[in-house]
This record gives C-alpha cells, structure tokens and sequence, in this order.
C-alpha cells in the first residue's frame, strides 16, 4: 500500500493516459477537444495527488524509486509546466489544423517519463524515465508532419537524443562494472569505500553527466536546442522548455547528491564549466538572432547555466536555490510563450523579432506584459527573475566561486542586450501590421497570471523560498 | 504624530497608486492625456507636500536613523528596511520637489503616449526615493537598479534622433556597474549575516577584503556619478532625452552615486576609502578641468551643460573624500544646489527648444530683445552654476575648496582652476545665447516665458536664493549625520593604523 501511494502521481499518469487514448480513438472526429481537456483534468489531479506524497524520503519497489520532499517539489513543477502547456496548445492546434488527441496523450506519457525521472533511485529507473519523456517528444516535435521543418526537428531532436542516451548508458555500464551496483546508495557506498577514486568510475560519471547536460542543454551539448525549438510547432517548444528541463535538472541534481557526492571534487569542476560555457553561449549568440524561438532557445541556455552556478556550492542551500531559479524561470518562461503563441495575424503565426514591432502602440497589453517576462529574464530587479540570479549567484559567492560569480553577472549584462532589443523593438520602432488575430482567452488568462506571479514575487518571496528550502533540505 | 505611521513607505510608494490611477483613465486620446497630466501633477505635488512633513518632523540632534520602519522579507537577515537620517533625508525632499516640476516641464512638449510617460515618471519617483530610504542592501539594490528601467523607457521613446543608442548605452553602462556591486552586497551579506546598513555600519571589515569591497562599490556609483573616464553615457543621455527627463538625470539620479559613496564606501570601508584618495583625487582633478575644457568646445546647449555636470560632480567627489566636515557638507550641499541648478539650466534649454526645436547654440543669439524674463532667470541660473555669492553654488563649492585645502593644497588649486573653467563656459553660453545681435529671422518673433513657464522657474529660483542666502536650514539638517560619520571614520582609521602599528612592533621584536 505505501508503495502504491508512493506513486500515486504516476499511477494516475499512466492510468490517464491510457484511459484517454481509448476515449480517443473511440470517440471520433470530436475526440480532440474532450481528450485535451481530460487531459489537463489528469494533470490537475496528478498535481493533488503530488500533494499528499510524504516529504520524508521513502525508497520502494525494490529500491528503484524514491519519493522526497524534493522529488515532490519537482512532481508539481513539471505537472504544472505540462499543464499549462496544454492549455496554450489547445487553440494553436486547432487553428494549425494539428487538432489531433495523440498531442494530449503524447503530453501526458512524456510527464509520466518526467515524474519517474525525478524519483529515479537506481541508473535503470533513471534510464527508463529518460526514454519515457524522450521517445515522446521526439514525436511531439515532428507532430506537425507535413512540415518539413517540424519533420527535421524531430528528426535532429531524435539523432542527437539517441546519442546522448548511448553516451548515457555507457556512462551507466561503467558506473555499474566499477561500482558493482545499480543503485544510488550503493554507488555512492563503494565510491566512498576506495581512499581513491577509481579511474574507471570517474570514467563512467563523465559519461553520464554529459548524457544529462544533452538533456538539460548546457552547452557544449546544446546544438540541437536552437534548431529544435525553432522547427517544432510553438505550443511544443513551449512545452520543451519548461517541464524538461526542470525534470532533467531534478535527475542531474539527484545524481549528483544521490548517488555520487563523495566525488564531488571531480564533479564540482564539470558543472562550472558547464554553467560558464551555457551562459557564455546562451548570451552570445543569442545576440545575432532574428527568430523569436531561436533566441528562446539561447536564452534557455543560458538559464540553464545560471541554474548550474547554484550547484555549485553543491549543498543544501545550493540546491534550494537551483530550485528557486528553476520555478521562477519556469513561470517566466510560459508567460513568454504565451506571448509568443499571442503572435497571430490571419495569414498566420508571427515568428520574426521584427514582427513584434510597435507593440507597445498596437496592443499596449501584451507589450507590458512581454516587457515584463523580458527584464525579468534579464535580471532586472524588482522582477521575480532577479532574485533567482541573486540567490544563484550568493551560492557561488558563499563556495567562494568569485571567478565564477563575476563571469555570470558579466553574460547577464550581455544577455540584457538582447532583451532590450526586443523592448526596443515593441515600444521605440513604429508598427508594422498589426496582429489582428487575438489571442485566445487561455492564452490571455496565462500570461497575466504568470505576469503576476512575476510582479508579485518580490512581496511575498518566502512562500517559495521557503517551499525550495524544505525540498533541497530532503536531500541532504 | 507621524511616530506609529509608515510615513516613508508612503511618501515612497504614492507615486505608485498614483501610477494605478493613471492605468483607469478612460476616454479618448485627448482626454487620457489631459487627464493623465492633471494625475501625475495632484500625485507629485501630493508626495511633496508629505515629503515635507518629514523634515519638519525630523530630529536634527541626533545621527541615527529616523522613521524607522521594518518588516521580515527576503531572508533572514534581508528585511524591508526603510529609514532616513540627515545625509539622505534632503535628497528625498529633492526628489519630490523636482518632480512636480518636470510634470509642469512636460505639459506642452510631451504630446506622444502621455499617459505613458507620467507612467514612467511617477514609477521613477518611487524608485528614486525608495533609494535614498532603504535601509537594507538588497532593498537599496532592487530601487537602485529598477530605476534604469523608466529613465530607459524615458530616453528611449520620447528622446531625440539618437535616442536608441543613448538608451542602450545609459542601461548597459549603469547595469554593468552596478552588478559587480551586487556581487559586493553578497559577500559583505554572506560576511556578516545581514544586509541591515545600520548594522553593517557598524560593522569592521577586514581591511583586504574592504578594497575588494570598495572597488565594487566604486565601479556601481564612479559610473552613476559619472566620473572621469567612465562619463561618456551621461552626454548622450542627457542630449537625447526629453528636458524633463534630463532634469531628473542630472537632478536626482547623479546623485545617487555620491550618496552610495557617503552611505556605503566611506563608512564601510574606511581603510580601503583612505588608501584609494588618490585615485579618486586624481580622477575627479581630471574631470573638473578636462570636461571643463571639453565644455568649451561644445555646440550643443544640452551637451554643454552635460560636460559641466560631470565637472561639478569631480567636485563633489573631492569634497567628498577630504574626509573632513566642511568637505562632506559642501558636497552634499553641492549634489543638492546642483540638483536643482542643473536641472533649471535644463529647463532653460527646453524653454528655447520647445519654441524653435533645435539646442545649437550657434543657432541662438540676442534672445535678450525678445526674451526680458527668460534673459533674467537664465542668468540667475547661470551666475548660480558658476558659484556666484547669494546663490546655492557658491556655498557648496566654498565649503568643498576649505575642505579640499585642508586635504590637500594641490587638489584645492586644482579644483579652483575647474571653477574659472566653469565661468568661461557657462558665460560663454549665456553670451552666444542671449545677447549679442538678434540677427536670425526666426528668433524675431520668438515669444517670451508663458505662465506655466514661470510657474515653474519661481519655486526653483526662491531655492536657489534661500540655499545661497541662508543655507542654514539644510546644513543644520547635515551637521550631527556627518559629525557622526567622521567621527567613525576617523576611529576607524586610528584603530586600523594602531593595529598595523603594533603588528610592526611586534614584528621588530
């Protein structure tokens, strides 16, 4: 019984996913609408159900899955990022003529791979999360198959996916044949064991740590973001950058703290260079952009990078604090797709930066709430995206990381370039046409909501704060 | 009356409601515009009329903080701290009483997006006076940096032919700054545990990690300020804002870097303060005779006075870190007299430019003929930014140069050389401006000050007048605060050399 309530969310997952895709292959031509919306009445009930899991650890089914405070705290991230990418998707499907159930089905299998990710306690459980979620989205990117640059993306997505979960694996093996276990304890049990490290297990922690950076996009292993994010149809990049990441993140932090925090030496340098490196990227080129979701897909890089400077304190307040920039970056980042699916003219959807154009003139609302989620990703304070970088930074700083501290600020000053140029393209350019498709009203109702959420942080920041705080506190 | 009462969250966050009345106009274009002015206007003018409430009940006998208001918010030990003591408490009351006239000043020459821009501008009040109330790093940190987001908006929408890149680079200049501050104010956080500035005031920091401290800091208010050699934002951003835009630039947000120096770097890091004088003597030497010099070159009105800002401000600093009583008074004296004269002088060139839409000065000549009263306040401006006795500048630059003398007779006779610079520019301008021949067929029939024009420059010239003719009130405000600060500082100092003194003795042994 415990073990069954244990899993509660991803039973309720799975046993709605499968429900639904009989409802919708049973229930014809009309199935789309009634199969996206159970599907989020899923989503809704898995997060009550993520609410009742215990916050002291209990590991069961044989020791492959764990539930925590933290895997608790990440279960209702990735639910309510899945969630509200749903309910953005539901207009853009219909108007793109994408209106086919198996998007909502393919939605919910992929948050089942997420949420077993997070509670992963063994590299057999961890692999199979990761290919639950990865095989379905590399449908979901191809999904609008009749574009060939949707076709490419998932393609790219599925190439470079395969290889880095081969990388992954022989990551794994050798973990396994120098450890002698599968199991997070016991890796973490025979890493201890030796006074020092074995070759061959350092080996195989390279090799797994960059299958993770594939799937969380830290640079160097980023490539495939940008092309996937700007093939797949919007409502799918939204999705791509919110609930994956925040399950890979999850997965990595676990990893590391779980399973092998007696090599913290050798890991510590590895996620530095992994944060310099995606925030150096994600800011650079980010500069020369001109697509709206390609210069999503650098500032996702770079976000990532600053959620890797957190770890790098590697303790618990660390962890607390990758957990507070990745709610917070989760939250910004659906209000600004929300804005960017808003981009809508009868002839179609609006992709290009210069598209935005006089914003600020045509449709006062959704410039102030784009300029919003854009200094908020900037940093600039008093937006919720600043106290993210405040509190990643302080843990670099308090693991005397200085170098790595004055590296950040400095791709962040960079980084506001670009989001500048966008405010300055919605309030000092002159208009071009006008979007005259408005936007739907889930798609009004989450971007102000989530504007809000950005805005209203700074008043009452220890509701989350102290919410992280508890989770990473599970780990340790 | 005002003890239990959150007086400085009030006088901080009016702007803001006002801000939320601006967001329910309705109507048509003309009328939201009509109405949004008379909203900012009641709303300044009401932060204002508070605002004063707080100097006629502050306490000049004592240097501690005064309305002290605090809650629990970000962390332990990082709270919603407000409170001021006689070193930021006039700098509030600059803030308010210059805004009501930029509202007045934007009347007429803002007729694009008006209920956006008096947006911006009361957004900016809250953040300007939030600045010079917190009493909390952090909080000190979210005020000072959000404030680039309006002046932005401000330089960037209704600024002029280059607006884009002197927006750009006012912001990224600024945030490049002021980041490395931020990284500061988490070291001294993670340091002592808390983010109180009354605590960290009291707080000893070890001498290394002080000049580490100190630079930061420096590098956030040396660009705020701006000084020499990192100035170059500050002339294009005041050329292509709009005149009331410029007004708050050079007025208020200067300021914010000399008062960072007296808040922050002067009695937090004494050691790291007195070891880095020269470097800051020699900075502020060059900039108050070099852009002293590049002010007599210029063309443009508005660039002029810029360059002479950044002039006035090298004196600032050299007062500033004199390190003794006349010095500290006189800059803060200064930084408040050139608030108010720079921003007039801005005024003035928004006079002539709203009527003939261009600020080259070689396009200008003889408005004494056609223009009596601006000829009259221009001069009063003028005379005030040179430092004539009876006027507000005159105070501010005596007490810096007693100061500066008992520092150093070399950067004393420097800093006198700026002033005669000083003259010869901004007579200079006057001149070309207002008299000589009324040649140029346009200015024949240029029309002389309005009401709304002279309602705006009675208040300022009364201020200016009253600080040069009896600065008492204000200097009486700042006596027992820097009493304080130097009395601390010198401590501090003694304390430290004591302890080098001793470590050498003992080493001898």
């Amino acid at each position: 019984m415990e073990s069954l309530a244990s899993a509660i969310v991803e039973l309720i997952l799975a046993v709605g996913a499968m429900a639904l895709l009989m409802v919708g292959v049973f229930s014809g031509s009309s199935a789309f609408k009634t199969v996206s919306l159970l599907s989020i009445g899923v989503l809704v009930i898995a997060i009550l159900g993520a609410a009742t899991l215990p916050t002291s650890t209990v590991v069961t089914y044989g020791g492959l899955f764990v539930v925590d405070g933290f895997a608790a705290f990440n279960k209702i991230l990735i639910l309510l990022g899945s969630a509200l990418a749903l309910v953005m998707s539901i207009d853009y499907l219909r108007k793109e003529n994408l209106a086919r159930f198996e998007f909502a089905i393919l939605v919910l299998l992929a948050t089942l791979g997420m949420t077993m990710m997070v509670s992963a306690n063994n590299l057999i459980a961890l692999y199979l999360g990761i290919e639950l979620q990865s095989l379905a989205l590399y449908v979901l990117a191809a999904i609008n198959r009749d574009s060939s640059k949707a076709t490419e993306a998932g393609l790219k997505y599925f190439v470079l996916g395969a290889l880095s979960s081969g990388m992954l694996l022989y990551g794994s093996s050798l973990i396994y044949g120098f450890s002698g276990s599968l199991e997070f304890s016991d890796i973490m049990a025979a890493a201890a064991a030796s006074d020092d490290t074995s070759f061959g297990l350092l080996f195989g922690l390279v090799f797994l740590l960059a299958g993770l950076a594939f799937k969380i996009s830290a640079a160097p292993f980023h490539m495939w973001t940008p092309d996937v994010y700007e093939g797949a149809p919007t409502p799918v990049t939204a999705f791509f950058a919110g609930a994956p990441k925040v399950a890979a993140m999850a997965l990595l932090i676990r990893v590391l703290f779980d399973a092998i925090p007696g090599l913290m030496n050798d890991w510590q340098q590895i996620i530095i260079f992994l944060a310099m490196a995606s925030m150096a990227v994600g800011a650079f080129f980010a500069l020369v952009q001109t697509n709206i979701k390609r210069l999503m897909a650098f500032s996702s890089i770079s976000h990532v990078g600053f959620a890797l400077v957190g770890l790098s304190s590697a303790d618990q307040a660390g962890v607390g604090s990758v957990l507070i920039y990745l709610s917070i970056y989760l939250v910004m980042n659906i209000g600004t797709f929300a804005l960017i699916l808003s981009m809508r003219r009868k002839e179609g959807m609006a992709e290009d930066i210069s598209d935005l154009a006089g914003l600020g003139r045509t449709r006062p609302a959704m410039a102030l709430y784009l300029a919003v989620f854009l200094f908020s990703l900037a940093g600039i304070p008093p937006l919720a995206g600043f106290f993210g970088k405040f509190f990643v930074l302080m843990q670099a700083i308090n693991a005397g990381h200085i170098t790595l501290a004055i590296f950040g600020v400095i791709m962040s000053v960079i980084g506001a370039f670009y989001y500048l140029r966008i405010f300055k393209i919605m309030y000092f350019d002159a208009p071009v046409a006008e979007f005259d498709v408005g936007p739907s009203r889930a798609l009004n109702i989450v971007s102000s909501a989530t504007a809000v959420l950005v805005v209203a942080y700074a008043l009452w920041p220890t509701l989350l704060n102290n919410a992280a705080m508890a989770a990473a506190g599970t780990l340790f | 009356m005002i003890e239990n009462w959150p007086i400085l969250s009030f006088v901080t966050f009016l702007p803001l409601i006002g801000v939320l009345f601006l967001f329910l106009i309705r109507g048509d274009e003309e009328t939201v515009a009509r109405n949004s002015r008379s909203v900012a206007l009641l709303f300044t003018i009401g932060t204002f009329l508070v605002s004063l409430l707080l100097w006629t009940n502050f306490d000049n006998t004592t240097a501690d903080f005064q309305f002290v208001e605090e809650r629990a918010w970000l962390l332990g030990g990082i709270n919603y701290r407000m409170g001021v003591d006689g070193i930021s408490l006039l700098f509030v009351i600059l803030t308010t009483f210059l805004m009501p006239i930029c509202i007045l000043a934007s009347w007429k020459a803002i007729t694009n997006r008006v209920r956006d821009y008096m947006i911006a501008f009361l957004m900016l009040e809250t953040l300007m006076i939030g600045v010079f109330c917190a009493q909390d790093l952090v909080l000190f940190y979210l005020f000072f940096e959000a404030g680039l987001i309006p002046m932005y908006l401000i330089i960037g929408v209704w600024g002029g032919a280059r607006k884009v890149y002197a927006s750009y680079k006012f912001f990224l200049y600024t945030l490049l700054g002021s980041v490395l501050m931020l990284l500061a104010m988490i070291a001294m956080y993670l340091e002592t545990g808390t983010t109180s500035i009354p605590e960290l005031l009291a707080y000893d920091f070890d001498p290394g990690l002080q000049t580490w401290l100190w630079l930061a800091f420096f590098a956030s208010f040396a660009v705020k300020m701006p000084m020499w050699p990192v100035h170059t934002w500050l002339p294009d951003a005041h050329v292509e804002a709009p005149t009331a835009g410029s007004v708050i630039l050079a007025g208020v947000l200067l300021k914010m870097g000399g008062y960072g120096f007296l808040r922050f770097s002067i009695p937090m890091f004494p050691v790291a303060s007195d070891y880095f004088t020269p470097l800051v003597f020699g900075m502020s030497a060059i900039a108050v005779i070099y852009t002293s010099l590049v002010a007599l070159r210029q063309e443009d009105m508005k660039k002029l006075i810029a360059y002479s800002s950044v002039a006035h401000m090298g004196f600032v600093t050299i007062g500033l870190f004199a390190f003794n009583q006349q010095g500290i008074e006189g800059s803060i004296f200064q930084m408040l007299s050139h608030g108010i004269v720079s921003g007039a002088l801005f005024l003035c060139v928004g006079v002539v430019y709203d009527r003939m839409h261009t600020r080259e000065i070689a396009r200008y000549g003889g408005l004494v003929n056609r223009m009596p009263a601006y000829a009259l306040v221009f001069m009063i401006f003028t005379m005030a930014s040179v430092g004539l006795p009876g006027t507000s500048g005159f105070v501010g630059e005596l007490l810096v140069l007693v100061g500066a003398f008992e520092a150093s007779t070399l950067i004393a006779a420097l800093a006198a050389t700026g002033l005669i610079l000083g003259a010869a520019y901004m007579l200079y301008l006057y001149r070309a401006v207002v008299f000589g021949e009324l040649d140029k067929e346009d200015l024949k029939d240029i029309l002389d000050l309005e009401k709304r024009e002279v309602i705006i420059f009675v208040p300022l010239i009364a201020v200016v007048m009253w600080m040069g003719i009896y600065p008492e009130p204000f200097l009486d405000v700042l006596h027992v605060s820097v009493e304080n600060l130097m009395t601390n500082f010198e401590a501090d100092l003694a304390n430290y050399h004591g302890t080098v003194t001793t470590m050498i003795a003992e080493g001898a042994e």
